[in-house]
């Protein structure tokens, strides 16, 4: 979407031409791993408790979800290792000024993100080989380090980012050089806390409606089994508890904002000028200092974001030009996920009423059309959410100290490697579509092991069958 | 030791890890290349599988542990490196995406076709991946990273000292995984494919093994520093690398597969800690010592408590890791 103060971006700020470039290959790679870190933070929790039903009950319908999902987090958690890996590289590569000037404040949270992925790593490992191996309640037991790993990781990873917009533990001298490095208040800032939690329920939202989702087009396809209807609740309640707390999280989280970054938050709310009490404007753009097209609802910002029914956002021609961030973009990401967010939480909401008065919304066409959706849906308002609080924090890259354009490294070439990153992502993400539907249409066929087809027997078995054919 | 030294071992501690056990799971692919046929290769494929599957994320962590570990402690070192050798980590990059996303997806793949697609994929990117971390290796080793960054792009790592460090470290990688699948095709009850299995890795041993000592000519010329290092303070690695490493090929001989895995270890093992000894106290040869590269002591000292931590936990759990699928009932194909 290139709304005109994009255009004016774009065009007319001297930035090196390295920026654009490497910001489009680290929005990618991190836009792309974030849906598979959900994965790995929230989907062991899932799996647990159909593995723990299926033991503890046991119900084969519960076990044979959990190995059914451990097959298919064996595969996403791969995709999701090595795309990590990438944007490990990506700190150093695209953003040599962060990390060589800040790398020794930031780097003890990623020190200890380090170990919690060696026990994930090693806890996976252990349950996706561990099925006929162990003795099943020691082997499902494998699954809590991991779920905890997941979390910490998540805290761990969030720390550095709190770190960048609310920057604490380092000081810098009249020359520019960081001392009186303290990497603990570094990794304990500010904004640690909710930013974690924010995104920790934002990783059970997703995954529960995406996998709630899968059995809601089953559904649709007419398999109405307990197999499909356990697979749909337990990660939809899951995604109930995330959905009702998260604007919750999402308010505290953003109280106090104004003071922090009132750019961002003057982005966010389209503040053109500082208007006591504020309103909530509800799309439109801006362009040329001048705000347009918006709905708004007077107080209503000030409530929202102040949590007062006075106390102004205060306007972008308070903040000098050159320190604001790409104020369309951020607006617009920040309403896609308030929005989104919203409709999700309504819509679980509905879903628990209407069965509490007696109707089960599972047999309505119109809210399973709407739970194959949700999944997406919590999808994009997870990107939103990272493009707001990313792009709302420029033009810096650690707010008030290092900006953006600083960090970035001199190279020619960077957009033949966005193209080229491109290509590989779009393969694997092909390669990650197809093998997960074969895998779909062979259980539904009945299958439960999937051996590999290129294994002894499997070869054995289908040169019989094609000898008797002939 | 000073606080900088500790760290740096620290981190040295997971190049080697990395180059042992990381290494292992990339050698794999060339066996798997070398294979034959879809119906010769099934058995050694599914090996692999079974093989690498379990450990093969967990000890991929130890590379995530050496970046942290170095952009943390030694952050300028960091910068310097990542710019000046661009290329050949990103070509390393890829190839670690490809091999891990294609290894999960050939597992279970839906037909023959795209499991063989996926299988190429696989073993290529995995014997390509060593190649390009060796010769960048080879760079930082022979004083081709300035301490201010942004070196050439080409020659810093198209040179003597990191091609023979890039095919070193494909060697050692396939001389790992010969050893290790050998001993498993033999614990599983696979005799034959363990006798081919022998075959081959004795051969990968001794073409990795004469790379090595022959590598040592060109170093002299091309990395005096480090050949310096290499056959002064790191003399006694070396020695003991080409002892074990022969030790190796004499239990492979005599078909006593388990030790053999030990003592091919130990021969890796010694080769890489050589290149670190041989290169102190140097963190960028030639332009950055370890001492004047660190960073902030209150983050190495955090740093110490981190590894301390990895020591205490994460070292434990590696090794239950490694006894469960080393052991008899987890070996049985199923």
């Amino acid at each position: 979407m290139l709304t005109p103060d994009l255009v004016v971006d774009l065009v007319t700020v001297a930035e090196p031409a390295g920026l654009l470039p490497a910001r489009q290959q680290m929005a990618l790679s991190l836009g792309w791993h974030i849906i598979l870190a959900c994965f790995g933070v929230a989907f062991p929790a899932m799996i647990f408790v159909v593995h723990r039903r299926g033991i503890v009950r046991d119900d084969p319908v519960a076990l044979e979800l959990a190995k059914r999902w451990s097959k298919v987090s064996a595969v996403l958690f791969a995709i999701g290792a090595v795309s990590g890996t990438v944007l490990s590289f990506e700190m150093g590569l695209l953003w040599p000024g962060l990390m060589g000037t800040y790398g020794d404040v930031l780097g003890l949270p990623f020190a200890f993100e380090g170990l919690s992925f060696f026990i994930e790593a090693i806890f996976l490992g252990i349950y996706l080989y561990g099925w006929g191996r162990m003795p099943p309640r020691l082997h499902l037991l494998m699954l809590l380090p991991m779920a905890v790993a997941g979390v910490v990781g998540t805290f761990c990873v969030i720390a550095v980012n709190a770190w960048m917009n609310a920057p604490t533990g380092f000081r810098l001298t009249e020359s520019g050089e960081v001392v009186d490095v303290q990497p603990w208040a570094a990794m304990f800032n500010d904004q640690v806390w909710l930013q974690f939690a924010h995104m920790w329920v934002g990783a059970y939202l997703v995954v529960g409606l995406s996998v709630a989702g899968v059995y809601a087009v089953g559904m649709l396809r007419g398999r109405r089994d307990e197999h499909h209807r356990l697979g749909f609740l337990v990660p939809f309640v899951f995604a109930t508890v995330a959905a009702l707390s998260q604007p919750f999280v999402g308010h505290l989280l953003g109280l106090g904002l104004g003071d922090r970054q009132p750019a961002k938050l003057a982005a966010f709310e389209l503040a053109e000028t500082t208007e006591s009490p504020s309103p909530l404007r509800i799309g439109g753009w801006y362009a040329d200092g001048e705000v347009h097209g918006t709905i708004d609802i007077p107080v209503l910002g000030s409530i929202l974001a102040q949590n007062s029914l006075d106390k102004p956002v205060r306007g972008l021609d308070t903040i000098p030009e050159e320190d604001h961030p790409p104020v369309n973009i951020a607006h617009w990401a920040f309403q896609s996920m308030v929005g989104i967010g919203t409709l999700l939480a309504g819509a679980v909401a509905l879903f628990w009423l209407a069965r509490w008065r007696g109707h089960d919304l599972l047999r309505n066409r119109w809210f399973l059309r709407f739970a194959v959706a949700a999944g997406p849906l919590a999808v994009l308002a997870l990107e939103s959410g990272w493009v707001a609080t990313e792009v709302g924090r420029q033009p810096w890259v650690v707010y008030g100290y290092l900006r953006t354009e600083d960090a970035a490294g001199s190279y020619s070439g960077l957009w033949w490697l966005l193209g080229t990153t491109v290509v590989v992502y779009a393969a694997m993400t092909a390669g990650a579509v197809v093998v997960l539907r074969s895998m779909a249409r062979r259980w539904r066929a009945g299958e439960a092991d999937l051996p590999s087809p290129y294994g002894p027997a499997e070869l054995a078995k289908s040169a019989s069958t094609t000898g008797g054919e002939r | 030791m000073s606080l900088e030294v500790m760290v740096a071992a620290a981190l040295f501690v997971g190049v080697i890890a990395y180059a042992v056990f990381g290494g292992a799971d990339f050698g794999s692919g060339f066996f798997d290349l070398t294979a034959g046929g879809t119906r010769r290769g099934a058995e050694l494929r599914t090996l692999v599988d079974h093989s690498i599957g379990p450990v093969w994320e967990a000890n991929h962590v130890w590379l995530i542990y050496v970046l942290v570990m170095w952009w943390t402690g030694f952050p300028e070192a960091f910068a310097a490196a990542m710019t000046t050798l661009v290329l050949p980590l990103l070509f390393a990059l890829f190839g670690i995406v490809l091999r891990g996303a294609s290894f999960a997806f050939r597992k279970y793949a839906g037909t023959l076709g795209q499991a063989r697609l996926f299988g190429v994929v696989f073993a290529t990117s995995s014997i390509l991946t060593p190649f390009f971390l060796g010769a960048a290796a080879g760079a930082i080793a022979s004083g081709r990273v300035p301490a201010e960054g942004y070196g050439d792009l080409w020659s810093s790592w198209v040179n003597p000292t990191s091609i023979f460090g890039g095919l070193i470290a494909v060697g050692t990688c396939a001389f790992l995984a010969g050893t290790f699948l050998t001993a498993d095709a033999e614990r599983s009850g696979q005799h034959g494919l363990a006798e081919l299995l022998r075959d081959r890795s004795l051969v990968v041993g001794v073409v990795t093994g004469v790379l090595v000592f022959a590598a040592l000519v060109p170093l002299l010329d091309d990395a005096p520093t480090l050949s310096d290092g290499l056959t002064g303070r790191g003399a006694p690695l070396i020695v003991i690398s080409g002892l074990t490493g022969s030790a190796t090929l004499a239990l492979l001989w005599r078909r006593t597969y388990g030790p053999a895995r030990l003592t091919a270890v130990a021969a890796v093992a010694c080769v890489v800690a050589g290149w670190g000894i041989g290169q102190y106290p140097w963190l960028l040869v030639d332009e950055l010592r370890i001492v004047d590269a660190a960073g902030a002591r209150a983050t190495l000292q955090a740093l110490l408590i981190v590894v301390g931590l990895a020591g205490v936990i994460v070292l434990p759990l590696l090794a239950y890791l490694y006894r469960l699928t080393q052991s008899e009932s987890w070996s049985q194909q199923r």
